[in-house]
C-alpha cells in the first residue's frame, strides 16, 4: 500500500520509503513519504480512524496511541519513524465481544460526552495501569494531564480510570 | 498539517549520522524526540532538505552516574525517564524539574539534549543545567568537543553547535558538598511553558553555602544566570536575611518582556517569590537532607 500526499507543485517522482509497522498485533509493510505523520498513516492508509486528530499542534492529546507501550501524540511523530516498532491503537484494546474494563468503566461512570478525546485518554489510561496498577487520584490526573477533555471536567474520567483499575485488579467494582 | 517535504534517513550509528549531516552540511537537521522539531516543520516555519533521525543510533538511550560521579545523560534519554529516575538524588534541582517539562505524553518522546539544543528561551533544561554548570558533549567533522552550558545558547533557537555537530551527552558535575534546591515555574495549565520559572542549585556545608547556581527561565532572551543571587549566598550562612538579598538580586536580573503570560513586573515577581521560597525550603530542611 502506498501513501502519497500531492501538492500542486509536486514532481512526478515522490520519494517514498517502505517501512515495516505491527499495529495492534498484525505486522504490515507500508510504503510512505517520510513527511506523513503516523496519524495519517493510521487513520488514511489503515483505516484506524479510531485515533482522532484534534489539535494538529501536540497540544490536546486525542490523537494519543502506545508506541512500544510508551503514549505517544500521532500528529507529531513520523509514520517512517514507527519503522520496526509496535504501535496500539484504540482498535486494539477490545475484542468482538467483549469491552478492555477501561473501556467498560468509561461507559459505567460517564467517562465521556462527546467522546472526542476518549480514545487519546484510554490510551493514556492504558499506559498508565499497565505501569501503575493501583494508581491514587492524583497519579491519574497527572498521567492523563496531557490529554484534554472539553466536555466532563474529568471527574467522571478519573472515576472511570478508578473503575477499571478496581476490575483489573480483581476487585469488585 | 502536513510538513513539507524532506529527504529522511534513520542512520544505524553515530557515524553514519555524522556523514549525512556532513554531506548535506546546513540543509540537514537532527531529529531526536521530535517534540519541537516536528511542530515546527507542521508549521512550516523549519523546511531542512533532510532530516538525520538519531533515534536508531544505538546506546544513546541512557542517563548514568560516571565513576566520577557526574551524571550522564545521553542524547536519547527521555524527559519520561529522568522523571522516573533514581539517579537524580544527587541533584535535586533536576528531579524537581523532570516532572514539569511540557505534559506526561510529550515527555515520553522529548529529550533533554534535543530540547537544550532546540535553545527556546522558555526551555526548562535550560535554566537547569546553566545552575548546575553542566556542559554539552557534541561529535562533529573536527572531532569531539565539550561545550559548557553557559556558552551553548548563542540566542534565541541559536545553540553553539557547528554545522554537522551532534550532540551526544549532556555532563552535569558532581556536587563536592550536601546538594539542595529545586526548580520552580509558574505555568497557565499543565503542558504550557514557563511564565517564569527559577532553577535553585546549592550545596551546602553545614548551615553554610558551599556552591549557589541560580538560573532564571522565560525572562530573557538568553538563559539568564543570576550571579549577584549567586554572590549573596556563596560562603555566607544560609539565613533569612541572605535569602531576601538573593531574592531581590534574582529579580533584578532578570530581564521579563510584558506578553500574554503576564507583564514584565509581574514575571520579576514571581522570580523573587520563587528563588525565596527555593531557598527557605533549603533553610528549612532538616540538617543532612536535601531540599
Ligand atoms: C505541547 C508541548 C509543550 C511543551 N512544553 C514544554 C515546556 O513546558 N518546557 C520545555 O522545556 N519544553 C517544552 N516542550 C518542548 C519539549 O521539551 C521538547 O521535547 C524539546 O524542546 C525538544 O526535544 P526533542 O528531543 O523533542 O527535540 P527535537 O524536536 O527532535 O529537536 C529540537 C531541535 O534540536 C535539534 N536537536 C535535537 N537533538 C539534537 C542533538 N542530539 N544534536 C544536535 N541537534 C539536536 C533539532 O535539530 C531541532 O532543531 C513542549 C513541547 C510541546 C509539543
Amino acid at each position: 500500500m502506498t501513501v502519497v500526499h500531492e501538492e500542486p507543485t509536486a514532481g512526478a517522482d515522490v520519494p517514498t520509503r517502505r517501512i515495516r509497522v505491527t499495529v495492534n498485533g498484525v505486522t504490515k509493510t507500508v510504503e510512505l513519504e517520510p513527511r506523513v505523520l503516523l496519524v495519517h498513516l493510521l487513520r488514511q492508509a489503515l483505516g484506524l480512524t479510531g485515533t482522532h486528530m484534534g489539535c494538529d499542534t501536540t497540544n490536546c492529546g486525542a490523537c494519543t496511541v502506545l508506541v512500544d507501550g510508551r503514549p505517544t501524540k500521532s500528529c507529531t511523530m513520523l509514520a517512517v519513524q514507527a519503522d520496526g516498532h509496535e504501535v496500539r491503537t484504540v482498535e486494539g484494546m477490545s475484542t468482538p465481544s467483549e469491552l478492555h474494563p477501561l473501556q467498560e468503566g468509561f461507559k459505567e461512570e460517564h467517562g465521556l460526552q462527546c467522546g472526542f478525546c476518549t480514545p487519546g485518554m484510554l490510551m493514556s489510561a492504558k499506559a498508565l495501569l499497565e505501569n501503575n496498577p493501583d494508581p491514587t487520584e492524583d497519579e491519574i490526573r497527572w498521567a492523563l494531564s496531557g490529554n484534554l477533555c472539553r466536555c466532563t471536567g474529568y471527574q467522571n474520567i478519573v472515576k472511570a480510570v478508578q473503575w477499571a483499575a478496581h476490575k483489573m485488579r480483581g476487585e469488585q467494582a | 498539517m502536513y510538513p513539507p517535504r524532506f529527504a529522511y534517513e534513520a542512520p544505524r550509528s553515530l557515524d553514519q549520522a555524522q556523514a549525512l549531516l556532513a554531506e548535506y552540511g546546513d540543509e540537514a537537521k537532527v531529529l531526536a524526540g521530535g517534540q519541537s522539531l516536528v511542530p515546527l516543520l507542521k508549521l512550516r516555519f523549519a523546511a531542512p532538505a533532510m532530516l538525520v533521525d538519531i533515534n536508531n543510533v544505538p546506546d544513546l538511550e541512557y542517563h548514568r552516574t560516571a565513576s566520577d560521579g557526574s551524571l550522564r545523560v545521553g542524547a536519547l534519554c527521555r524527559h519520561a525517564d529522568l522523571e522516573r529516575s533514581t539517579l537524580l538524588a544527587q541533584f535535586p534541582v533536576m528531579a524537581s524539574a523532570a516532572p514539569l517539562v511540557a505534559d506526561p505524553v510529550v515527555r515520553h518522546r522529548g529529550t533533554l539534549v534535543g530540547s537544550v539544543c532546540h535553545a527556546d528561551p522558555q526551555g526548562d533544561w535550560s535554566a537547569v543545567l546553566l545552575a548546575l554548570d553542566a556542559s554539552i558533549v557534541a561529535v562533529g567533522p573536527e572531532g569531539r568537543r565539550t561545550i559548557p552550558m553557559a556558552e551553548f545558547v548563542l540566542g534565541p533557537f541559536t545553540p553553539a553547535l557547528r554545522p554537522g555537530e551532534i550532540a551526544i551527552e549532556a555532563v552535569i558535575p558532581p556536587p563536592q558538598h550536601q546538594p539542595a534546591g529545586s526548580y520552580f515555574k509558574l505555568e497557565r495549565r499543565v503542558g504550557d511553558f514557563a511564565t517564569a520559572g527559577a532553577a535553585v542549585a546549592v550545596e551546602m556545608d553545614g548551615s553554610r553555602v558551599t556552591r549557589a547556581g541560580i538560573a532564571l527561565t522565560g525572562v530573557g532572551t538568553l538563559g539568564t544566570r543570576a550571579t549577584a543571587a549567586e554572590e549573596a549566598l556563596t560562603g555566607h550562612e544560609l539565613t533569612d536575611g541572605s535569602i531576601a538579598e538573593a531574592a531581590d538580586a534574582a529579580a533584578e536580573s532578570a530581564n521579563p518582556q510584558s506578553d500574554h503570560r503576564g507583564s514584565a513586573q509581574f514575571k520579576r515577581h514571581v522570580v523573587r517569590t520563587f528563588v525565596s521560597r527555593a531557598l527557605h525550603r533549603v533553610l528549612d530542611a532538616p540538617a543532612g537532607k536535601a531540599a
